[in-house]
């Protein structure tokens, strides 16, 4: 499968990322090569193989349901481009649902 | 054509843990915005959520008595879409391997009993709270990330919900068993418990399934059954009229009680869902599984049946005393105390249960305390207080958190059965009635009532009516 130019303005779409025409020419390539490159791993026989989500061999790190100290609202709020005295302020923006 | 509805469920319900889901921030309700906020449940860069424990058990409670099977190796996944009430712009969430999966849920209607597939129970995080507003034609929302990260149940049915009485049955018994788990307050108007109501319609009797329309954000019982009601309604004239359903979102307007198509682009969903790195997966060990499956409660139905048999209630007392684990705990409770079930759950079923109804509150809430029904009806076994006077005994008892025994001193409300006490004022009333007095002597013997009610009032309602009868005999054949 190839991906198309309009796969690449798609992707960029969804987190966010504006890109102009050498970069789309660019990442359409890259994005294909490192496609080609799963095609070719597709070669490798698997069938006795489990299926690995993580690569580090832990499981079950939890904690304990214990309340900690919340950040203060003043630090929290600090670094907000827009907020009023006790929320973040952004546009509003209609649900993609 | 005659239709028939398939309608399917997504249930939302936040669990009862004391911190979040992946950190340490407190999940009560009612703070002011962003005051249970960190790094983590912020979406900061460079941070590590870990799970709480208790979150995992709670569901595995719920998917166990789902009667599901349980995936025993799971992992999180990010489900990543873009919108501001999530902070990191994915929810971490499951979605290949839920914790459970394919189980059912029993319910009863008009006598006759069905299993409702459920598809999926899995544990996911909440999401932060928005506001919308406008101020000089800016369009604005404003965030409160108290809620983001608290952990969620999402239990989804399968398609398998044919009438509203159906769905009406499987909330309230769903509701019920997570009340019973304890693993949710289910407090619909403060967003514990929340809807998603899928409907669809095809000829009665296919098979087929239907193109289907979701209706979000539902938030009662009551909205829920509005809303699909409606519709179900729009669906059919359209197909009436030989039209074509469109798969969409669709919100309630409770006030036109339509569903309204909601202002979305039309995109379609995705997700990009992948595993999530930062949590190792986690392996449900036979011995974990097996010490969760020991500690679930007797399930409501158990427990109705249970109270037939070793207390000797009618069903149907039964089934309202079971109806919820607080009222079933509280006649326990009070049982163990004074061993008179019957009494016990006549004034539960009556006073206390109209006093809660006055309040709008439930057996979760009430105020009462099985202790304190218990010493009032010792009282009232001992003759201490007559039957009218443990009415208002009760009611204060409810408002003022006080034992029966204070109440009863303070306000003076022993009874009268010393009969020195109660001769003059039988006498009294005697003779301030001369009428009913020749209608006795004329052997009219209802009048005998109606001095008893005379000496009660006179009372207050603390003469012992025994008593009074016997006296109210004696006096007026002596005269």
């Amino acid at each position: 499968m190839r991906l198309s130019r309009e796969d690449v303005l798609h992707v960029a779409w969804l987190a966010r990322l504006e890109l102009d025409d050498a970069e789309v020419e660019r990442f359409t390539w890259e994005l294909n090569q490192i496609l080609e490159h799963m095609e070719k791993l597709k070669e490798l026989d698997v069938t006795d193989v489990e299926p690995t989500s993580h690569v580090i061999p832990i499981t079950n790190v939890f904690r304990e349901d214990e309340v900690e100290k919340p950040l203060p609202r003043e630090e929290v709020l600090a670094n907000a481009p827009d907020a009023t005295e006790d929320a973040f302020r952004v546009p509003r923006i209609v649900e993609e649902s | 054509m005659e239709f028939e509805p398939v309608i399917g469920l997504e249930v939302h319900a936040e669990l009862l843990t004391k911190s979040k889901m992946f950190c340490g921030c407190p999940t009560k309700f009612g703070a002011p915005p962003n005051t249970q906020t960190c790094p983590v449940c912020l979406g900061f860069p460079g941070v590590l959520p870990v799970v709480n424990k208790k979150a995992i058990e709670y569901v595995l409670k719920v998917a166990i008595a789902l009667n599901c099977r349980i995936n025993r190796h799971t992992i999180f996944e990010r489900k990543n879409y873009y919108y501001p009430d999530l902070p990191k712009a994915y929810q971490i969430s499951q979605k290949r391997l839920p914790l459970g999966y394919d189980g059912w849920l029993e319910i009863e209607v008009d006598g006759e009993i069905r299993h409702i597939g459920i598809a999926d129970v899995h544990i996911e995080e909440d999401t932060g709270k928005l506001i919308h507003g406008e101020e000089g034609g800016f369009e604005f929302s404003l965030i409160d990330y108290n809620r983001s990260g608290i952990p969620l149940v999402e239990i989804v049915t399968k398609p398998e919900i044919r009438s509203l009485k159906e769905l009406e049955e499987f909330m309230v018994a769903l509701r019920q068993l997570l009340l019973y788990l304890e693993v949710s307050d289910c407090k619909m108007e403060q967003g514990s418990l929340r809807f998603e109501a899928s409907v669809s319609l095809r000829p009665k009797g296919s098979s087929e399934l239907g193109t289907r329309v979701e209706i979000k954000n539902l938030n009662s019982f009551k909205a829920v059954l509005g809303a699909v009601e409606a519709e179900i309604k729009r669906q059919q004239q359209l197909l009436m009229r030989g039209e074509k359903i469109q798969q969409q979102t669709m919100l309630w307007n409770e006030k036109l009680r339509i569903t309204e198509p909601m202002r979305t682009k039309e995109t379609a969903h995705d997700y990009r869902y992948f595993p999530e790195p930062d949590i190792p997966p986690i392996v449900i060990t036979d011995e974990w599984l097996e010490n969760v499956g020991k500690n679930l409660p007797e399930f409501p139905k158990q427990r109705m049946q249970r109270f037939v048999e070793q207390y000797g209630l009618p069903i149907q007392d039964a089934k309202l005393l079971t109806a919820s684990k607080a009222s079933a705990d509280f006649f326990e409770r009070c049982v163990s105390m004074l061993q008179q079930p019957k009494t016990v759950a006549n004034w539960m079923l009556t006073e206390i249960q109209s006093l809660l109804h006055d309040d709008q509150i439930g057996w979760e809430d009430c105020p009462l305390k099985p202790e304190q029904l218990a010493g009032m009806l010792k009282l009232l076994n001992d003759g201490v207080i007559s039957g009218r006077i443990a009415k208002s005994v009760l009611e204060e008892m409810y408002r003022t958190g006080k034992d029966a025994q204070t109440i009863v001193n303070e306000m003076g409300l022993v009874q009268i059965t010393d009969e020195a006490q109660l001769r003059p004022i039988v006498d009294r009333v005697i003779a301030e009635n001369p009428d009913a007095v020749e209608k006795f002597r004329k052997g009219d013997e209802k009048v005998l009532g109606f001095f008893v009610g005379q000496v009660m009032r006179a009372t207050k309602g603390r003469a012992n009516p025994q008593i009074v009868n016997k006296l109210v005999r004696e006096l007026l054949k002596g005269r």
